[in-house]
């Protein structure tokens, strides 16, 4: 057993962190405050190739791993943790279906210029009344010769109104139930492909979640995802990852949220002393930080056991779980240690106490993992 | 083209503290960052490879644990890496330091262009890299706040209080860079995955054939007899910013107005 990061993972976070300080944590106020997409991060991280983490070299990717991957998604949700989603769901959801499922020329096609940060990518999976149960499709694909004909539509996809690429699915045979759900790689240009205007949503209000809406959209046969009916497989193995992404997106939000309590409870003054003289102050930050070590230690276990080809699927929602749970905690201690200022727009951890609330709801709820989690306890 | 650029761990500036007892800087728990002015210098060198091609080679004396910041120049992209590391260089002040860094120069040999940041925020003395060139006996810039190699001489911009200088030296020259010069690049994972695989050498001073008199202690005319912190004031401090011209005008204002002139 080994506690101790490789001097690439080390480097590569502390890379993470310098940006993440440098240019992202500037630009978190405004963009929650105005919605904007960070067209000009996204484009720097990129280039830096943080899409490629966890991908080989072979498709541009840096093979620096999962373990790199999360710790890169934690640095930055430490700042901003609509960076770290719109990071995730290229980096990951959006393009982990292709590494695993993609043919060679899908790969070479699509994944190794998102990995190159030449193209951005996102998933799209959800419907109005396929939510949790994500087996009640209502997207239809019919082919017809050389393509499919997509009909349908998708809600709540983060990185809608910037990505090239989306991973999506629909049913081609509804009288198999979730074993007639097949996956397709859409690009953003293809006729019958609309999208609307973001949602105006609590937090990660910059991640650009829009509504995708398939009017007879012709795919090519070439970019089904995998074979027929095998959708829904790859749909719920992407997840297991992504749940991974999001525990560290939510291990980050704590973590901000510590960092801020801790300068401001060490500068703010109540009667007569520095508020973090008093011993509320002190068993509280000890309480939130002991929660964030232990969902990092569960985050990274997780990512560990997917780097190394081990299973991860009850690790990764364990995972979501608690580090999501935390985030909730820990950030709504921090309102509460700043007072009254912790409920303005003056500070951030305002803004990581709406963001955090998403992670215990998006990529599978708390419910949904405490499902997968007591599945498979009840199984043996 | 075949550039060497010299870099340094520093103590992160923001959390630099003194021992009480032994008046040393207390460097356990203390962040290590490469120093930001060498970061230029490197980005410099990366630039005049991507331009002309070549290598570039980065140098940096310290303890085995100062290899953090060859490590994040290798992740930036250079070449490779030589950490000077040698009991006997221990205690040096900027004479020996910069006689032992020319000894690495003379044996990395083939050099172009010697770069510098102009200063190291924990020594802040500016000293080392002229001297290195004057070991070394090729022509110095200092302060360059650009920097561009045309027809074998390399050509600079010093940025002097409320003047430019425009400065050219023929190569092999050393040259001092400032922080306006360039904005550094970020490692990548790409490289910072590759760097583990690139050349990396630990030379002592036997390597390099030094004069043992001229190392360490030894080679160190001048020592630090006490550091001191400054002492603490509980004053408001009120900064301005902006031009020259205008901060002088603001200053005056406040000064009228708090009746001081």
């Amino acid at each position: 057993m080994d506690f101790q990061f490789t001097e690439q993972q080390s480097m590569i976070r502390d890379m993470v962190r310098e940006f993440a300080e440098a240019e992202v944590k500037p630009l978190a106020k405004e963009i929650d405050e105005t919605e904007r997409f960070p067209i000009e991060n996204v484009k720097k991280m990129g280039e830096m190739g943080l899409n490629g983490l966890a991908y080989p070299e072979e498709y541009g990717g840096s093979g620096a791993g999962q373990v790199a991957y999360v710790l890169a998604v934690e640095e930055l949700a430490k700042v901003c943790a609509t960076t770290a989603i719109i990071l995730s769901a290229s980096a990951s959801l959006g393009s982990w279906p292709i590494y695993k499922f993609g043919t060679e020329e899908q790969k070479q096609k699509y994944l190794a210029p998102i990995c190159r940060g030449e193209k951005l990518s996102a998933f799209a999976l959800t419907e109005p009344s396929a939510g949790t149960d994500a087996s009640m499709q209502k997207s239809t694909a019919v082919l017809e010769g050389d393509h499919y004909v997509l009909n349908g539509g998708k809600i709540f996809i983060t990185n809608a109104t910037h990505a090239d690429v989306f991973i999506t699915f629909a049913m081609t045979d509804k009288s198999q139930g979730t074993k007639g759900i097949t996956a397709f790689i859409i690009e953003r240009g293809y006729e019958g492909l609309t999208i609307s205007e973001p949602e105006n949503k609590m937090g990660l209000r910059a991640s650009a979640t829009c509504e995708l809406t398939f009017d007879n959209m012709k795919v090519p046969v070439e970019n089904r995802l995998g074979a027929e009916g095998r959708g829904f497989n790859i749909a719920m193995a992407t997840l297991d990852g992504g749940r991974i992404g999001v525990a560290a997106q939510a291990v980050g939000i704590a973590q901000g949220a510590i960092d801020e309590t801790i300068k401001y409870t060490t500068q703010r003054i109540q009667f007569g002393k520095k508020i973090s003289q008093f011993q509320n102050t002190q068993f509280t930050l000890a309480d939130m930080q002991t929660r964030t070590d232990a969902a990092r230690l569960l985050m990274l276990k997780a990512a560990d056991a997917e780097e190394k080809g081990l299973p991860y699927t009850v690790l990764a929602a364990e995972a979501k779980l608690f580090a999501a749970e935390t985030a909730s905690y820990v950030t709504n201690r921090a309102v509460q240690l700043f007072g009254g200022y912790g409920y303005t727009k003056d500070f951030p951890v305002e803004r990581m106490m709406r963001d955090a609330k998403v992670t215990e709801i998006y990529e599978g709820t708390s419910e949904v993992q405490r499902m997968v989690i007591s599945g498979n306890m009840l199984r043996k | 083209m075949k550039i060497v650029v010299f870099v340094k761990q520093v103590p992160n500036t923001d959390d630099v503290k003194l021992d009480p007892k032994t008046g040393n800087i207390r460097r356990e728990g203390v962040e290590s960052i490469l120093n930001p002015m060498d970061a230029n210098a490197v980005e410099a060198a990366l630039q005049l490879k991507e331009q002309f091609g070549g290598t570039v080679v980065a140098v940096s004396m310290g303890p085995p644990q100062a290899s953090y910041a060859l490590k994040k120049v290798l992740g930036m992209g250079c070449d490779e890496a030589y950490l000077l590391s040698d009991r006997a260089f221990g205690g040096a002040d900027t004479l020996a330091t910069s006689y032992t860094l020319a000894k690495a120069a003379e044996k990395i040999g083939d050099y172009d262009l010697l770069l510098f940041g102009r200063l190291a925020t924990d020594g802040d003395t500016a000293q080392t890299g002229p001297a290195v060139a004057a070991w070394l006996g090729v022509p110095q810039i200092t302060l360059a706040s650009t920097l561009t190699v045309e027809d074998g001489w390399v050509v600079c911009d010093r940025k002097l209080g409320g003047m430019r200088q425009r400065v050219r030296a023929k190569l092999p020259a050393a040259v001092t860079v400032t922080g306006d010069l360039n904005k550094p690049r970020y490692p990548t994972p790409i490289n910072i995955m590759k760097a583990s695989k690139k050349p990396f050498t630990t030379w002592g001073a036997a390597d390099m054939e030094c004069d043992p008199a001229k190392i360490g202690m030894p080679g160190s005319p001048s020592s630090t007899k006490e550091v001191l912190e400054p002492e603490k004031r509980s004053t408001d401090t009120k900064f301005f910013t902006g031009e020259m011209a205008d901060i002088a005008h603001e200053l005056v204002k406040t000064l009228e107005a708090e009746h001081l002139i």
